[in-house]
């Protein structure tokens, strides 16, 4: 368990995300606050629309800019603000100190590229120390729970299903050995039989290789028994966030009761699903 | 979201927000309406003689209280065809004065040109060759073939690729084989030569109108293999969308699926590969011209000036102004490339159907 | 395992009303690819002989993960794939025979919603006419006037505002995009809709708006549903009886409370175990 008085991994302060076009500017993130203790996890519930994929994007500066455009605030990681980074300096946080799984396996794999090679190519830009690139990545693929991982290793993302496509992403995200693991939406696109899976994977190598883990989703389903920290945002804000078990036992935002109604529960047959009264938070957020 | 384009207004106008495509339409424009109106703006016909006057140089201009005119030369060594401004004398320039007859569009009978001077003296703007024709109205001519022989190729060989293609992406099996291996076999032959071949098996005795004709036909004939086979693939891909089966599951018949739902998905592509092909016609055009298997005089097309201005190639540079259908083309070609690469910019973002 | 579907025990509302779908013995297979000009001596088969019934009003829930043929059964049932062997009969009638304008009756009574929100609308048409277009083919009767202020109807039904009419699906996000698909399949009055996966793009609020909606329509319409979905918590918040499917046989087929109450079945239970808990 993380040491409760180190400094956090991540510390991002009043973070300010604009979107920029010719007709009007978005602000998709709105001065938001969250600290990451290493070894933990946090996780980032929202809608789609709430900002909590440009916020993970933001961690490492994958965002395009423009339009993308960073009004205000610190993303402190490992006490460096990443933010005034310069370009060159960067690329050995992305991937490497920091890495990413994406929502579409199919998409975030190169289609004509070997797991060897996408693996390798991987490992020559962030584990230069690792002499037998074959061994390492087998072993990986093996650690990320594949039975077969010599047979993987050889083969191309379409020979793969998507559950092992997803693991072969956190294969590659393992192999660089990063202390922070940003999982945005990692298992939207999947079975729930191989979401679970693979949440288990994440919550194993968490404690295994005690790296940080930022999950992204829009399902609190997924929170319980994941994350230590939850942060919900809401149109570029955070709304709420606490501790995951007092969180989920008593919401006090209105925002969090309705996101956490709306998942649907086994044993409730033909009963109605809860859903979010936008009308309503309206009236409630907006001081008269 | 990004500002995504649907409607095809949208795009013409994104088109000229961009200068690149501004000016590439702006000069296609230009262009097209000089090749329009080429019998109103050119003074003389495409096969008005003057054998006093070959290779006289592009007059010049002067005040005079008649308002504007030319200045009239002397030839003063017919072997070398040194013409000399006579100093003093000069020839006032008319506006809309009557003219050889002409039917402008083909239709309206007229006599009246934009401008002239009083026979016998003449104006040439961009001088005369070999025979006293004016260069400046046979460019305008020729215009009307080099500029039309794109529209019309293009027109048949993506209307055939379109047809072959977008069935045999759709409904497969034999069809889809037959058409793939046709195209294959057409692609197979190296063009210039069955272009050859082909203009050598038509009597040479044709006229004008019929050699154009054929021009169109072998050139179409040669170029819907390349449209129908990226047509054939783009079918493929958007019949897999969703959608396709969603008009399937509503009852559509397979012909209102693919001119409802395919056809609009494919126009963008068929804009942007027109636009980079027509140059390959007007080139072709001006090849096989150059070749002298093209139009034949005493028609003109900007190929055929030039195989004509090649002819004198020793005086070549001293007669510059024979060179100025070279200017045309390439400038009608850089046009069609830029209006192409413009439109792909615009479309291209949003080709695939799904925008995310 | 199979024989236990046809027999199985229906809720009282539905057990009464008419069986609208049989389906008996379905079997799907695909040629591998290759093989000398497209002759293939190898198939896969992701439906192996599944049979089921779907009664007015009722909704068959049919629960599965990728690979195990539920899709290929929606797909099947819409005649959007041709079954290889068995029978799928409509109010009695053969419809897996049928091919053509043949099945243009049938397709009024059947619809499907699609899952992909992004893929099932044609970029370039207006909503008016993608919701007008079944109209303009089931009701040809209908001027333009009669087919827009009816699409308009359908819209406000699924919770849209009928100046939706002149826009273009890009500008709609996931879950408007799901009901202008629910509009479409509504148009032309059907009886049945295969609901492929209509909520799994979608966020778990938006998910919820959607599955409520179509609880809503099936009150007002009188529709049943074949709603085919990865996720046993939706599916057993709107069937009323739900089907597991595995590897292209349907291993258990039981009403929603006594399947998670009483799983039968060993991959039912580890279905069952892979929902979130809250």
């Amino acid at each position: 368990m993380p040491d409760p008085n180190a400094p956090p991994l991540l510390q991002v302060s009043d973070l300010a995300i604009e979107f920029a076009s010719p007709e009007r500017t978005i602000r998709a993130v709105d001065g938001i606050s969250f600290s990451l203790a290493s070894g933990s996890t946090l996780a980032v519930v929202g809608e789609s629309g709430s900002g909590k994929s440009v916020t993970a994007l933001s961690l490492a500066r994958l965002l395009p800019s423009p339009p993308a455009r960073v009004r205000s605030g610190k993303i402190v990681f490992d006490g460096t603000d990443l933010l005034t980074l310069p370009e060159a300096a960067l690329r050995h946080y992305r991937g490497g100190r920091i890495a990413y799984v994406f929502q579409e396996p199919s998409t975030s794999l190169n289609p004509v590229f070997s797991v060897a090679f996408q693996l390798s190519e991987a490992m020559a830009l962030h584990r230069r120390d690792l002499t037998d690139r074959r061994a390492a990545g087998v072993a990986a693929l093996s650690e990320v729970g594949i039975r077969d991982p010599e047979r993987c290793w050889k083969s191309y993302p379409h020979e793969l299903s998507g559950g092992m496509q997803q693991r072969v992403m956190i294969a590659m995200a393992l192999v660089c050995r990063p202390q922070l693991l940003v999982a945005d939406e990692p298992t939207t696109a999947l079975d729930v039989t191989i979401q679970a899976q693979i949440l288990n994977l994440l919550r194993e190598i968490r404690s295994r290789f005690g790296m940080a883990i930022l999950l992204i989703t829009h399902n609190f389903g997924l929170v319980k028994g994941f994350a230590d920290h939850v942060v919900v945002m809401f149109r570029g804000k955070i709304v709420e966030q606490g501790p995951t078990d007092s969180l989920l036992a008593s919401p006090r935002h209105p925002y969090t009761q309705a996101l956490i109604a709306c998942v649907p529960r086994l044993g409730e047959s033909k009963k109605r699903l809860t859903t979010i009264d936008y009308d309503k938070l309206d009236a409630l957020l907006s001081p008269a | 979201m990004n500002p995504v384009l649907t409607k095809r207004s949208g795009l013409w106008q994104q088109v000229i927000a961009r200068p690149q495509g501004a000016l590439a339409l702006g000069l296609l424009g230009f262009l097209y309406l000089c090749a329009l109106f080429a019998p109103l703006l050119a003074p003389y016909g495409p096969g008005d003689q003057d054998l006093q006057k070959p290779y006289h140089p592009p007059t010049g201009f002067t005040w005079t209280q008649d308002g504007l005119a030319v200045r009239l030369y002397e030839n003063a060594d017919p072997t070398q065809a040194l013409y000399r401004p006579i100093p003093g004398k000069t020839a006032t320039i008319h506006w809309f004065p009557a003219g050889h007859p002409y039917r402008l569009f083909g239709l309206l009978p007229c006599r009246r040109h934009l401008f002239g001077v009083e026979p016998p003296q003449k104006i040439y703007l961009l001088g005369s060759d070999s025979t006293g024709r004016d260069v400046f109205s046979r460019l305008l001519y020729g215009a009307q073939v080099s500029l039309s022989i794109g529209l019309i190729g293009i027109s048949i060989s993506l209307g055939v690729g379109l047809i072959a293609g977008g069935l045999a992406g759709y409904f497969g099996g034999w069809f889809d084989s037959l058409v793939m291996r046709t195209t294959e076999l057409l692609m197979a032959i190296p063009g210039l030569y069955l272009l050859l071949a082909l203009r050598g098996a038509f009597a040479s005795q044709f006229g004008s109108g019929e050699v154009y004709l054929l021009i169109v036909v072998i050139l179409s004939f040669l170029g819907w293999s390349g449209a129908a086979r990226v047509i054939r693939g783009l079918t493929l891909s958007l019949r897999a969308q969703t959608f396709v089966e969603a008009a399937i599951v509503t009852g559509l018949s397979p012909w209102r699926i693919l001119w409802r739902h395919l056809l609009p998905n494919l126009a963008s592509y068929l804009l942007v590969a027109a636009a980079l092909s027509i140059p390959g016609y007007i080139l072709g055009e001006a090849a096989l011209s150059f070749l002298g298997i093209g139009i034949q005089e005493p028609s003109a097309s900007w190929g055929l000036m030039l195989a004509q201005a090649q002819e004198m190639k020793v005086f070549m540079c001293n007669f510059w102004w024979l060179l100025s259908p070279g200017a045309a083309v390439f400038v009608t070609v850089a046009a069609f490339n830029l209006l192409g690469d413009t439109l792909r910019d615009v479309i291209d973002p949003h080709f695939r159907t799904s925008d995310r | 395992m199979t024989s236990s579907t046809l027999s199985s025990p229906q809720p009282d509302s539905a057990h009464l009303s008419p069986i609208l779908l049989e389906v008996e013995k379905l079997a799907v297979r695909y040629p591998l690819s290759g093989g000398f000009l497209g002759r293939s001596r190898r198939f896969v088969e992701p439906v192996k002989g599944v049979s089921f019934r779907i009664r007015a009003r009722q909704t068959v829930g049919l629960v599965g993960e990728s690979g195990s043929g539920k899709t290929t059964i929606g797909k099947a049932i819409v005649r959007l794939v041709s079954p290889h062997s068995g029978e799928i009969r409509y109010r009695q009638e053969r419809i897996d025979t049928l091919s053509g304008a043949r099945l243009r009756p049938y397709r009024k009574r059947v619809q499907m919603i699609f899952q992909d929100p992004h893929n099932s609308l044609n970029p370039r048409l207006t909503i008016s006419r993608i919701v007008g277009e079944p109209l303009e083919i089931h009701f040809p009767a209908l001027r333009a006037e009669e087919r827009r202020s009816r699409a308009a109807d359908l819209l406000q039904r699924v919770g849209l505002s009928p100046d939706s009419l002149d826009r273009y699906p890009h500008e709609f996000s996931g879950g408007q995009r799901q009901r202008i698909g629910i509009a479409r399949a509504l148009a032309v009055e059907p009886e049945l809709i295969v609901c492929d996966e209509p909520v799994s793009a979608l966020d778990v609020s938006v998910q919820a708006q959607i599955v409520n909606l179509l609880q809503d329509l099936q009150q007002d319409f009188s529709l049943a549903y074949l709603f085919i979905s990865h996720d046993l918590a939706v599916v057993e918040h709107i069937s009323d009886l739900v089907l597991v499917l595995n590897e292209g046989r349907i291993v258990e087929a039981a009403p929603p409370e006594e399947l998670y109450r009483n799983p039968q079945n060993e991959y039912t239970r580890k279905l069952l175990a892979a929902v979130p808990s809250l």
